[in-house]
This record gives structure tokens, sequence and C-alpha cells, in this order.
């Protein structure tokens, strides 16, 4: 038997490691390993892939290619991710999804072009093809875009233009015209210059990448990373068609469905469907006047209570029970070893504390937790939002530690409000509340916090980490 | 059809299937790993880039295959190591670690 007819049991091995992988990674137990576990197989898969004979065909420019492409995009992947800190882990996957949809779109390109010039092309090949590219190039040019506004680099602001739907419609609209176009000549049916369509294909999927993440806020990246990680698995499917390669075809499906039950989950956790995500009025100018960013003072009279860290301290070390309620301010300062040290001093005098974990807190699902446990906090004290809020009557005081929109009472009171309907975290039912905020500006949602405005709460005005270390400091003299 | 077509079109409504079921429940505290572990996992577009990378020739043919190297590797890479950093976070301590009974 010849080595090389082993290509595809190799294949097939790594499509296991793969299920096995995903299998793992959904279990606290198993996760490393299954992230190992799919990592090598991935290394098996690339290891045979030289020994392929259309790879072997090329010859050594194949090999030099390949080679000095691995060498250089295994670099960067690697220091990348090395030297990422936790708080920038979202915009990272963000980005390595995309060089995945950018990868996608230039097989697809590649492999039809061959085929054009060369032996010809069925019409199934070209549509399967097509959908690699635009799927690949939607997505490479999306997570550009969802890495640019959650670093910072574009407004993390929803951007909304007039004539914005139309513009997306159109570029939609001219991407699907020229794919048929080409597949109607690859069929013999019209004569056009079949390289240029496919560039236009090209422009106009990155365009409408581009169109697509815009108009959306960051506070809903998570969704649109994890839906353009399901874009790129389905890319790869269509690649997988194209090369008549099934590994590409198992491994891109398995990610593109449970990226898309990962979506659904996540959206979920914010009440909102998917399609809501991506065409509603999140970061639109809601009804209710939230162009009042920075203001002081409710049109009611209400004004927000600024306090020091002395007091809060000192609030702090004679209540009983404490829920810390942490956002994405925290992760922002890196105050999770200073709040860990706040918790065991109030637990060393007898406060009973545990935190309070909104599902989508943070950047994405779990940032909290991450962060938290990198602090070594007990996965005990830990409390999912359904678990915790029946204790915020209970609790004495409620510290919120860079958290906004999670804790809105518009969510349940306002109906006008884009975040209506979003389960929250009823910090506003605790005996007192202390908000530890840089400023008053609006969360990434784009709205106030009625929130500040409640006589029970407090502001402590500061970056989370100083503002945490103070409060330590005023536990430890009270 | 091709038969070839066929045989794909079953591995990948077979696949949906699993890739619906594998991870049907999954804690939230996991949902950011898993995102990046499926993000790794697609990147075995790599494959696909090595058997197209040198597909076309010419300068322009042999820098596309490049890139799509560089992307899908970039892809693979990072995503497996960003993953491994994420879970490290979720260790136990070395007291609390539960070692092998004597």
């Amino acid at each position: 038997m010849e080595l090389r007819s082993l290509i595809p049991l190799t294949y097939l091995v790594a499509a296991v490691t793969f299920v096995l992988g995903l299998k793992g990674l959904s279990g606290p137990k198993t996760a490393v390993n299954g992230n190992r576990i799919a990592a090598a197989g991935m290394l098996l898969a690339v290891a045979a892939t030289f020994f392929d004979a259309e790879f072997q065909s090329y010859g050594t420019t194949g090999l030099i290619v390949t080679a000095a492409g691995l060498l250089v995009g295994g670099a960067a992947g690697f220091v990348g991710a090395r030297v990422v800190k936790m708080t920038a882990m979202p915009q990272m996957v963000a980005l390595f999804n995309g060089a995945g949809g950018g990868a996608a779109a230039l097989v697809s390109i590649l492999e039809l072009t061959r085929a054009l010039s060369g032996s010809g092309v069925t019409p199934g090949e070209t549509i399967s093809s097509m959908l690699g590219l635009m799927i690949g190039a939607v997505s490479f040019s999306g997570s550009a875009i969802a890495f640019g506004k959650l670093q910072g680099l574009i407004t993390p602001r929803a951007f909304k233009y007039s004539g914005q739907q139309i513009v997306t419609s159109v570029l939609f609209g001219g991407m699907i015209v020229l794919s048929l176009l080409l597949t109607a000549s690859v069929a013999g049916m019209v004569v056009v210059p079949q390289l240029a369509v496919m560039t236009g294909v090209a422009v106009l999927a990155l365009l409408f990448g581009v169109a697509l993440v815009m108009p959306i806020g960051g506070a809903d990246m998570p969704v649109v990373i994890s839906l353009l990680n399901a874009f790129t698995g389905l890319a790869v499917a269509a690649a997988g068609f194209v090369l008549g390669n099934q590994l590409l075809i198992v491994a891109g499906t398995l990610v593109g469905a449970s990226g898309t039950i990962l979506t659904r989950l996540m959206s979920k956790a914010m009440n909102r469907s998917i399609a809501n995500v991506l065409f509603g009025a999140f970061g639109a100018a809601p009804a209710g006047g939230a162009e009042t960013g920075g203001a002081m003072r409710a049109d009611d009279g209400r004004t927000v209570r600024a306090t020091t860290a002395e007091d809060a301290a000192t609030l702090l070390s004679y209540a009983r029970n404490v829920i810390i309620v942490p956002g994405y301010g925290l992760a922002v300062a890196q105050a999770q070893h200073n709040v860990r040290e706040l918790a065991d001093l109030l637990e060393s005098r007898g406060v009973n504390v545990v935190y309070a974990i909104h599902p989508v807190a943070g950047r994405m699902p779990g940032h909290m937790n991450v962060l938290l446990a990198e602090a070594n906090v007990p996965y005990e004290k830990l409390m999912d939002m359904d678990a915790v809020n029946p204790e915020f009557p209970r609790a004495d005081v409620a510290l919120v530690i860079g958290a906004n929109d999670v804790t809105n009472p518009a969510a349940r009171s306002t109906k006008g409000s884009p975040i209506y309907g979003m389960p929250i975290l009823d910090v506003d039912k605790a005996q007192q509340i202390i908000v530890i905020k840089r400023s008053m500006k609006p969360g990434f949602a784009g709205i106030d916090n009625d929130l500040y405005l409640d006589p029970k709460t407090q502001m402590l005005f500061g970056d989370a980490k100083e503002a945490v270390a103070q409060l330590v400091a005023g536990v430890k003299a009270s | 059809m091709s038969s070839e077509a066929i045989v794909g079109l079953y591995i990948f409504v077979l696949a949906i299937f699993v890739g619906f079921e594998v991870i049907s429940k999954v804690p939230s505290t996991l949902h950011t790993p898993l995102m990046s572990g499926a993000n790794a996992i697609h990147g075995i577009i790599v494959v696909g880039a090595m058997l197209v990378s040198a597909a076309v020739g010419g300068t322009a043919g042999l820098a596309l295959g490049f890139f799509a190297v560089v992307l899908g590797t970039a892809n693979v890479v990072g995503g497996f190591v960003v993953t491994d950093r994420m879970l490290a976070m979720f260790k136990q301590k070395p007291g609390q670690r539960p070692g092998p009974r004597k």
C-alpha cells in the first residue's frame, strides 16, 4: 500500500480530534485537554498535507511558498497570542477569525482561477467557490471592523448614516448578482470577463462586511464576533467543496454549526435575536434623551451623589452581605487582584462577599469569570445572574466596579430604551449601592443609567484599580 | 451532480448535526474559550491554502498563495495559543489541585 493513500485516513483522525476537542471545550474539566487534542489533530493534518500529490506537484515553489507562509503566519499568531493582554482577548479572537476568513476567500479565488484558466469548471464548483469567497471576505472585513471597534481604532458607537440600509442592500445584491453572472458564464449562458467579475465579487463582499458591522455598537461585538466565527467556518466548508477536501468540509461545518449555537446562546443572554443585533436599533439614539451623556443632573432634579473612598470603605466594613458586580471597567483597569484583596479583607472581618456575574458583563461571555479566576477568586463565589438576583434585597451593599449597562434598571422599566427587555442584575434592589466608575459617560450601549441617580447610590469616581486600592486602605484603617 | 459532491453534501449535513449536538450544554463561563477554540479549528483552512499555494503561477498568484498560508497559519497558531492562555486561568491553585492519591 502506498503511503500517500494514508493521507485521507490521517485527515479522518484529524476530523475526529476536532469533534473531541469541541466536546472537551464545553466542559470545565476537559477544556484544556480538548484544546490540545484539536491542536494535535491540526498538526497531524498539516504534516500529512506535505505528502499530498497535488502539493508535491508544485515542487520546490510550493514548498518555499508554504514554508515561508507557515513561518511568518505561525510567528505572527504565536507572538500575537502570547503578548496580548487578557483584556484584549476579544479583539484578538476577532483578528484570528478574520485571518481564517481571508484565507478561505483566497483559497476559493486561487482554486477558481486555476480551474477557469485550465481544466474547466462546473457551475456547482463555481457556486461553492463564490460562497467561499463571499462568506470568507465578509468575515475578513467584518472581523477587521470588530477588531477596530474593540481596540478603539474606530468609534465603538453604532455608526449610522441616512440611506445606510440602501447601501448595505445594494452591496449585498451586487455581490449576489455578480456571482450568479459568473456561474452563468461558466455554464456557457453568457460571456463575461470572468476574472474581473470574480474580483468585483471580492471587492463588494469586503465592502459588505464593513457595511454590516459598522452600524453595530461595541456592546454587541461579542455576538458579532461569534457570528463571524460561524461564517468563517462555513467559508472553510465551502472551500472544502471546491477542493473536494472532506476534512475542510467537516471542520468548517462543525465550527459553522457550533458557532451558530453559541451565537444564539449569547444573544439570548442579552434577550435579543441575532437579526435584532444585526439590524436592530442598538446604539441608535433612543427616544428618551440618551444625548445627555455627561450630565450630572436628571430632568426631574435628582442628582448624582459622589462619595470618597474613606466613606465607601466604612460602609463596606460594617456591612454583613456585600455583592460585588464586576464589569468591563474592572477588566480595563486590571483590577481583579485588588478586588480579590478587598474581598479577602472584608471576609476576614466577617463580611459575606459574593460576585454577581452577568452573562455578558465585559466584552465577552465568561470574560469576568476568566479575569477573576486569574486572581484566584474561588469558583463558588461567582454567582450567575439567576442565582444572585434574589440575593440583592438582602445585600447591605452592592459594589459595582466598572459595570454599566448590565445594571441599568431601564432594561426593566423603560419601554423605549434600546436595552429594554435585557435581563439585568437587580443592583438597584440592594440597600446601598457604591458605583466605581471613571466618569459619568454612558456605557457601550450609549445610554444613561438611572441607577446612578438612585438616592441609595453613591458614586466613587476613578480608575477601578486605584479606587479599589483606596478602598482596601480605607477598610484596613477603619 | 457528481458522486463526490453528493458525498460532500452528506458530510456537510451530518457535520451540522454533530456541531449542534456536541456543544448543546455549555456553562456560560466557557463561552469565550469555546468560541476561541472553534475559531482555531476553522484554521484548518491552512491545509486548503497549502493545496493551492502554487496552483496559480506568476508573482501575483504566488503572493496570494503565500498570504493564504500566512493567514491560515496565524488563525491556527494564534487561536490555539489564545485558547490555551484563557483556559490556564481556570486552573486551580497549586494547593487545591487534586493530586494523585496515595
